[in-house]
């Protein structure tokens, strides 16, 4: 194919993504080094109640900010340097959590609490995504062909579910005494409250993840199970191998490709946890780091948004993305230039 | 399947047959209970009592319910209509529709036939019933309490029509624009061997795994200020992106580029390149060719990548939760803000039944499209 009509055929797509990924990037990176604010200035403001025997008047100074002719407000674009990534950051307390060695302190910085989460979330999940996927692919493979279709459409259910929708369904099964808080009461007998500390929200949030993943990887494997060599499998018992063996030897070895294939999508995934803090209304306890930018761009209480310290938080999250993947795809790139 | 190597025990047989239930209960329990719940007064829901969330004597005693005969009577209709759909209405559809265009067929067929489900289960069923319950003695009594009232406040008295509607728009257009623009990218990527195209599909990669919020806090400015910076271009009536579905489904179609380029060129691939080849030879140029030859075959490819663009504009929260005004909000920010304020235990109810009517759709979705969702999941994968 010519160059050109190459381009005339990608040409759309690549317009939309420079337009509304790789331009959005850029800006979101000179955002993080500048600030705007509104331009305010002190006005004498006397205000009158009516009172007996004269008016009451109270004259005070207020911040007000300035207008133009229109009546809108005036910003102002200063460049701030890593200022915003301090904000975000918070060195300072940072240091001193660690000169204390205070892990109660470091928890109570936003930056790194969200951090700690979005890291443990992401590599406490991996595995046993992994784990529960296989175990299915496994069992569907071993059943009969008659009850293959139902399961996997009851499989797909969790995977296509929208998340939020997805994580507000257990939280319902747990909220006061809803269903199973009371099976958990009535077999641990204890008073539980799913929703009062911190860990029993992250474990249901690790929970929630787990199931609404599992499917996927479930599928993907079921499907290399359906390419696994017979000949290689019956060789293998000849030669004496027990189940387990071929399993670990045969069959999970022609898996790997589809593990790693998981993995990175898992990883990608997982590190935008945001969904779940929604779903279960964590955010009191529980910050992931996709939650924190999302909350600088919420307006606060005047309406405005902390779009500077949005971008420092979403430039730290992708530096995060980047190491986190450069472990599996520098195994893909070994792989590529292997073949 | 009676290669030796597939014999198994029977002890291992009973655990993983064992564990595949344990599964199924696992993933189909939170939807089924919820659904559940979503038909009982607040009460009987959260009820911690399994029994009496199912029975809902509350319920049963404030707005009625199911008797025996409304269970036997509705289950038998229900057997009947999806035997139908399934043996008679394939053989009907390709009996009527014109020859290869059977997609319009089953467009009408289904939509007749979603239609005529709906009136006798609305209609018809609880007219028959109404006569047929006093008859009934004891059978005809209400057994299991059962009330819509959640659904109609949800639907009639809380406005959610209008974001269903508001969905049903940015879910659409994202569809439609990302198939069109991702099919030739995705053609021109299969079919180039380019240095450039490997490194434009590496990039798209990267680019998806970019956290949303990311991107999002790049758009934020700009669209709430767009009045300003486009008014050079479009004078007095430029447009505050802001707010806008169209901007929305935009800024979706660009974040599900990456993945649907990545799809729809593995499954170009699997055309084979002699098909276009062909037509070359015979004289036509590469768009008559990709016209002619390609679009007739590729619709299974297609049709699997609208459904995955279809879920993520469709279970999208972070985007339109943030570029949305209140007036064109989308079903899931919308359950969310509902979830928020919140106050009474039948508001609770209510955001349950707003959740289930958020899932039945993407529930048909997975009974009619099930083989193209695995295929798609797949897809990616075993060809690297």
């Amino acid at each position: 194919m010519k160059r050109k009509t190459f381009m005339i055929f990608v040409g759309p797509s690549v317009f939309m993504m420079l337009l509304f990924i790789a331009a959005p990037l850029v800006s979101v990176l000179w955002q993080s080094f500048h600030l705007t604010q509104p331009i305010y200035t002190q006005v004498e403001v006397e205000t009158c109640t009516p009172g007996f025997p004269a008016q009451i008047c109270t004259t005070e100074t207020q911040i007000r900010p300035q207008l133009d002719d229109n009546g809108k407000i005036i910003t102002q674009t200063t460049f701030v340097g890593l200022q915003s990534y301090r904000n975000v950051l918070e060195p300072e307390r940072l240091r001193a959590a660690l000169d204390a060695g205070s892990w109660d302190q470091l928890m109570n910085l936003r930056f790194w609490s969200a951090l700690r989460f979005t890291l443990v979330f992401t590599i406490l999940t991996l595995p046993l995504v992994i784990g529960t996927g296989l175990l299915i692919a496994l069992a569907v493979n071993n059943t009969l062909q008659r009850i293959k279709g139902p399961v996997i459409f009851i499989s797909l259910l969790p995977f296509i579910i929208t998340p939020v929708i997805g994580a507000l369904s257990i939280r319902w099964l747990f909220i006061g005494d809803g269903i199973l808080t009371a099976a958990l009461e009535s077999w641990t007998g204890r008073d539980i409250a799913m929703f009062a500390q911190g860990w029993t929200i992250e474990l249901m949030m690790y929970l929630y993840r787990v199931w609404h993943v599992a499917p996927f990887a479930f599928v993907v494997f079921y499907a290399g199970l359906q390419t696994v060599n017979q000949d290689a499998v019956e060789a293998a018992l000849i030669d004496g191998a027990t189940r387990f063996q071929r399993l670990r030897y045969v069959i999970i070895p022609h898996l790997m490709p589809l593990v790693v294939f998981v993995t990175i999508i898992h990883l990608m995934d997982a590190y935008r946890v945001f969904e779940e803090i929604v779903g279960f209304s964590a955010s009191a306890h529980v910050l992931s780091l996709q939650w924190l930018t999302y909350e600088f761009l919420l307006p606060d209480g005047t309406g405005s948004r902390a779009i500077s310290r949005a971008s420092a938080s979403a430039m730290l999250t992708m530096i995060g993305i980047a190491i986190l993947l450069a472990f599996p795809l520098r195994r893909v790139w070994r792989d590529h230039k292997g073949r | 399947m009676s290669s030796p190597a597939n014999r198994q025990p029977l002890g291992l047989k009973l655990v993983s047959n064992g564990f595949l239930a344990l599964w199924c209960l696992v993933a189909a329990f939170p939807i089924v209970w919820i659904t559940v719940m979503s038909f009982k007064s607040p009460l009987d829901a959260f009820d911690s009592n399994p029994i009496r969330v199912i029975v809902g004597p509350r319920t049963r005693d404030i707005a009625g319910g199911l008797s025996i005969l409304d269970i036997v009577l509705g289950l038998l209709l229900a057997w009947a209509l999806i035997r139908l759909a399934l043996k008679w209405l394939p053989g009907q559809v390709r009996a009527l529709s014109p020859e290869g265009r059977h997609w319009i067929g089953w467009g009408v067929g289904g939509g007749v036939f979603a239609l005529a489900t709906l009136i006798l289960f609305t209609v018809i069923l609880p007219a028959a019933l109404g006569v047929l319950n006093p008859l009934a003695g004891p059978l005809g009594t209400d057994v299991i309490g059962l009330t819509t009232e959640h659904y109609r406040a949800v639907w009639v008295d809380r406005g959610f029509t209008r974001n269903f509607a508001n969905s049903m728009v940015v879910t659409c257009g994202v569809v439609i624009v990302s198939l069109t623009v991702g099919t030739l990218a995705g053609y021109g990527l299969a079919r180039s061997g380019s240095s450039f195209a490997f490194w434009l599909l590496v990039v798209a990669l990267i680019f998806r795994a970019l956290p949303h919020s990311v991107l999002v806090a790049g758009y934020l400015p700009y669209f709430i200020s767009s009045s300003e910076w486009l008014a050079p271009i479009f004078g007095e009536s430029a447009p505050t992106l802001y707010g806008k579905p169209w901007a929305v489904i935009a800024v979706l179609v660009a974040i599900n580029q990456p993945f649907t380029i990545w799809m729809l060129r593995s499954f170009f691939q699997n055309i084979p390149q002699e098909l276009d080849e062909a037509a070359r030879v015979d004289g036509c140029s590469h768009f008559q060719a990709f016209w002619r030859v390609i679009v007739p075959v590729m619709w299974p490819g297609v049709i699997t990548t609208g459904l995955f663009s279809f879920l993520l504009a469709y279970n999208d929260f972070l985007v339109t939760s943030l570029l949305l005004d209140a007036q064109n909000m989308t079903m899931v920010p919308a359950i969310a803000n509902m979830f928020n304020r919140e106050t009474t235990a039948s508001d609770e109810v209510q955001a349950i039944a707003a959740a289930v009517s958020i899932t039945a759709p993407l529930f048909l979705l997975v009974m009619v499209f099930q083989r193209q969702i695995v295929s798609g999941l797949t897809a990616g994968a075993v060809k690297g």
